[in-house]
């Protein structure tokens, strides 16, 4: 059951359209990744879900009913801009956020002793924020965003700013508030944490859904022409009509080669022609990464 | 705790607990009470350091014992002494000054010349110049051979103070002073443009602050625009309040413990006796002044006099009306304030916005300063009904009486502009703090207006 839908939703502003019918559908305790380039409207649907903006048409439902204003409540969000007073003390900061979730003060005050020295950053509490390295203050927005338990989580590239030491414990507890029960929804350009973390995609380009799926099913389908070639050796094949090598690269006495194939030919002949050539190790559809799979239709677009 | 309970309480707490605001709610009254206090030290001491003044004059002695000795002065005339002779040793004996009039004086208005080593206060000078004025006058009078000059000279004397009496519709008469409705249209049109003007920026520098920090992303993810717009400029208004409680309470503490410990021994103690007779009732208070009058100076009658008809001012409508254009006026302006914080992406961009805002507060200003000069304007009246000036111009007019009519007039025209003020503000808010690097016009926050939702 889908715990977020968005139904075709539209947004202007003025002669520019951000959004032009719009659908998306997230599974319950799933991570669902937003994507698309710069502009393409990401951050305009990201904001309608959280209720910043209202779109001009088209309707949110949380957990099959409408969405309302409460709602904000079981959202949590970690914008790409993020920002912190400055002047202000990182408890104090997290306890005020914690209060416009809904929290009352003792049971925000437990919570975020709980987090506080889980991310071990209990030392800066009474430190004010400007103090803090960048680094440091991703991780007090990080609990901030998490700490009223939401059923949503939207991160808007969680990533950026943090070492890969770091990236790696926002990854897991990412991986761990799923585990719980929650939902994600998930905007990045970092297509590597993509294929890692999320079950589903859209792709957003120029404020139209131009692709979306499972990520598995995605790069199934658009593997559907292309292979890997494994072989034991220094191994050379030329491409011919049926396919044409795009890749050819030797890695500790082996041979890799990605082909790719016209269509009209089947696995059996390919791997006919690679027997004759050497000794074949391994022989599998080349899984394109999301990267490319991003590039490919963008451009394609262009 | 809903939530625009918690911003006002985090925009209120921030700021009360700012060092800068400590050390200015400490230090104004300190300056404040300096400012009143100092110049009255400076008059009594004044008194004490006496002044000695040779009086001489070239071969002849028309003006002996011609002005008469002050508090801070005495004259001496000295006979046959030579001026040259005295310039170098006046000090030496015990003079502050020699006074030189010349034969010619009676021709030649600057024939007299006043010699020290300081420079002598304008007091003095005003005290020789008018007494030497007068004893020119009457020799020049009696160079007319008049007879009886004395008796026509005292019978010419005149002195004359009018009494301004205003009767109000009822047929009330009452004994106004224009000085104190002017010094209280002045103090109320001031403070209403220093309370607005000053905390309605502080409310565009804490919108600019939290879209230049980003901070506001995530609280509008919890809270409606409009609730952290409103949430702020509640809360900054709190602070406002609480400075100016803070500052009032502690200019009064400050001069009561000056007035008993300093100037106990001045007159200054009459005065407050005075001070103190006048808040009894009226009929006690009517007895005493007027048997007083003939005991008490003249300065004493005219400062019982001020303070009578100072409690004849309609106090209660004049701090209500404060209150209520001090709160319309401020969401007024603060909203505007917080629409062009929002629309900017640091402060120095703010300034193509800020002159159309500041002109109808300066303009207010000087009509308001007008207003003491002529509260009967057909300037002052539109500007105290147009909402923007009517804050400020309105409650410079109050101390001199304004029909209930045009009060009432100019009171709902507030409400209504305010309060669509407020909504078209929460309106380009709501669009421009989530807009960025984009250099934003008042076409511009024109076309947010219309956007939806």
């Amino acid at each position: 059951m889908a715990l977020f839908e968005a139904k075709n939703i539209t947004k202007q502003f003025g002669p520019v359209t951000a959004l032009d019918k719009v659908s998306i559908s997230v599974p319950e305790q799933s991570i669902f990744g937003l994507l698309g380039p710069n502009g393409a409207g990401k951050t305009t649907l990201i904001r309608i879900i959280n209720q910043i903006t209202g779109p001009d048409s088209g309707e949110l439902f949380l957990e099959g009913k409408k969405l309302k204003s409460d709602d904000v409540l079981i959202i949590g969000y970690l914008p790409e801009e993020r920002g912190l007073y400055k002047k202000m003390k990182v408890g104090e900061q997290a306890l005020y956020f914690a209060q416009l979730k809904g929290l009352s003060k003792s049971e925000a005050m437990k919570r975020l002793k709980y987090w506080f020295k889980k991310l071990d950053i209990i030392d800066w509490w009474g430190k004010k924020v400007e103090e803090l390295s960048k680094g440091m203050q991703q991780k007090v927005q990080f609990v901030i965003t998490v700490l009223h338990e939401p059923k949503l989580l939207i991160f808007d590239e969680p990533f950026t700013g943090f070492d890969p030491v770091n990236t790696n414990i926002i990854k897991n507890e990412i991986l761990f508030l799923r585990e719980r029960g929650a939902t994600v929804i998930f905007s990045t350009h970092n297509m590597g944490s993509v294929e890692e973390l999320c079950d589903n995609i859209t792709l957003i380009d120029k404020a139209k859904t131009i692709l979306e799926g499972s990520v598995d099913e995605i790069r199934n389908q658009w593997a559907a022409n292309e292979y890997e070639l494994v072989f034991g050796g220094d191994i050379k094949i030329e491409g011919n009509g049926h396919f044409s090598i795009t890749n050819n690269q030797k890695e500790n006495g082996k041979t890799i080669i990605r082909l790719k194939t016209t269509g009209d030919i089947g696995t059996n002949e390919i791997l006919k022609t690679a027997v004759k050539s050497g000794r074949v190790i391994s022989f599998n559809p080349a899984l394109p990464s999301m990267n490319e799979i991003f590039i490919r239709v963008v451009e394609a677009r262009n | 705790m809903s939530k625009i309970s918690v911003i006002i309480r985090r925009e209120y707490l921030t700021r009360v607990r700012k060092k800068s605001f400590i050390i200015m709610t400490i230090l104004a009254p300190v300056l404040m009470a300096a400012l009143i206090f100092v110049p009255t030290v400076v008059m009594l001491n004044q008194d004490q350091d006496h002044k000695k003044i040779a009086v001489i004059e070239d071969n002849s002695d028309l003006f002996k014992d011609v002005i008469p000795d002050t508090k801070e002065a005495d004259f001496v005339y000295l006979e046959d002494a030579k001026i040259d002779d005295l310039k170098n040793t006046f000090e030496q004996a015990g003079y502050y000054g020699i006074l030189y009039i010349s034969p010619d004086v009676i021709n030649v208005p600057n024939a007299i010349q006043l010699i020290s080593k300081k420079q002598p206060p304008i007091g003095l000078l005003e005290h020789i110049e008018n007494s030497l004025e007068k004893e020119i006058e009457t020799q020049k009078l009696q160079a007319f051979n008049i007879e009886n000059l004395d008796e026509i000279m005292k019978n010419v004397q005149t002195k004359v103070s009018v009494q301004t009496i205003k009767i109000d519709a009822s047929g009330q008469v009452k004994e106004t002073s224009t000085g104190i409705a002017m010094a209280l249209a002045y103090i109320s049109g001031f403070l209403m443009y220093m309370l607005v003007f000053i905390f309605g920026s502080q409310v565009m520098r804490g919108v600019i602050e939290e879209k230049t920090s980003r901070v506001v992303e995530v609280i509008v993810s919890s809270v409606r625009p409009v609730q952290l717009m409103m949430g702020k400029i509640v809360g900054i208004a709190l602070v406002g309040l609480t400075q100016f409680m803070i500052w009032v309470v502690l200019t009064m503490a400050i001069l009561l413990v000056l007035k008993t410990t300093v100037l106990q021994k001045s007159n200054v103690t009459e005065v407050s006796q005075s001070v103190t007779q006048n808040l009894m009732t009226t009929d006690q208070q009517n007895a005493i002044t007027s048997a007083n009058t003939t005991e008490v100076s003249p300065e004493l009658a005219e400062v019982t006099r001020l303070l009578n008809s100072a409690m004849n001012q309609q106090w209660g409508l004049i701090i209500i009306s404060f209150i209520f254009y001090f709160i319309t006026g401020y969401l007024l302006y603060a909203s505007i304030f917080a629409a062009i914080g929002s629309a900017v992406d640091n402060e120095t961009e703010t300034q193509q916005f800020m002159l159309p805002v500041t002109i109808p507060i300066i303009l207010a200003l000087m009509v308001a300063i007008g207003t003491m000069q002529n509260p009967e304007s057909s300037l002052s009246f539109w500007c105290s009904m147009i909402p923007l000036t009517s804050p400020i111009v309105m409650v410079a007019r109050l101390p001199f009486g304004v029909p209930y009519w045009q009060l009432a007039v100019s009171m709902l025209l507030m409400i209504v502009t305010f309060m669509a003020f407020v909504w078209m503000a929460a309106k380009v808010y709501r669009t421009g703090i989530l807009m960025y690097g984009k250099k934003t016009s008042w076409k511009e926050m024109w076309k947010w207006l219309r956007y939806s939702g």
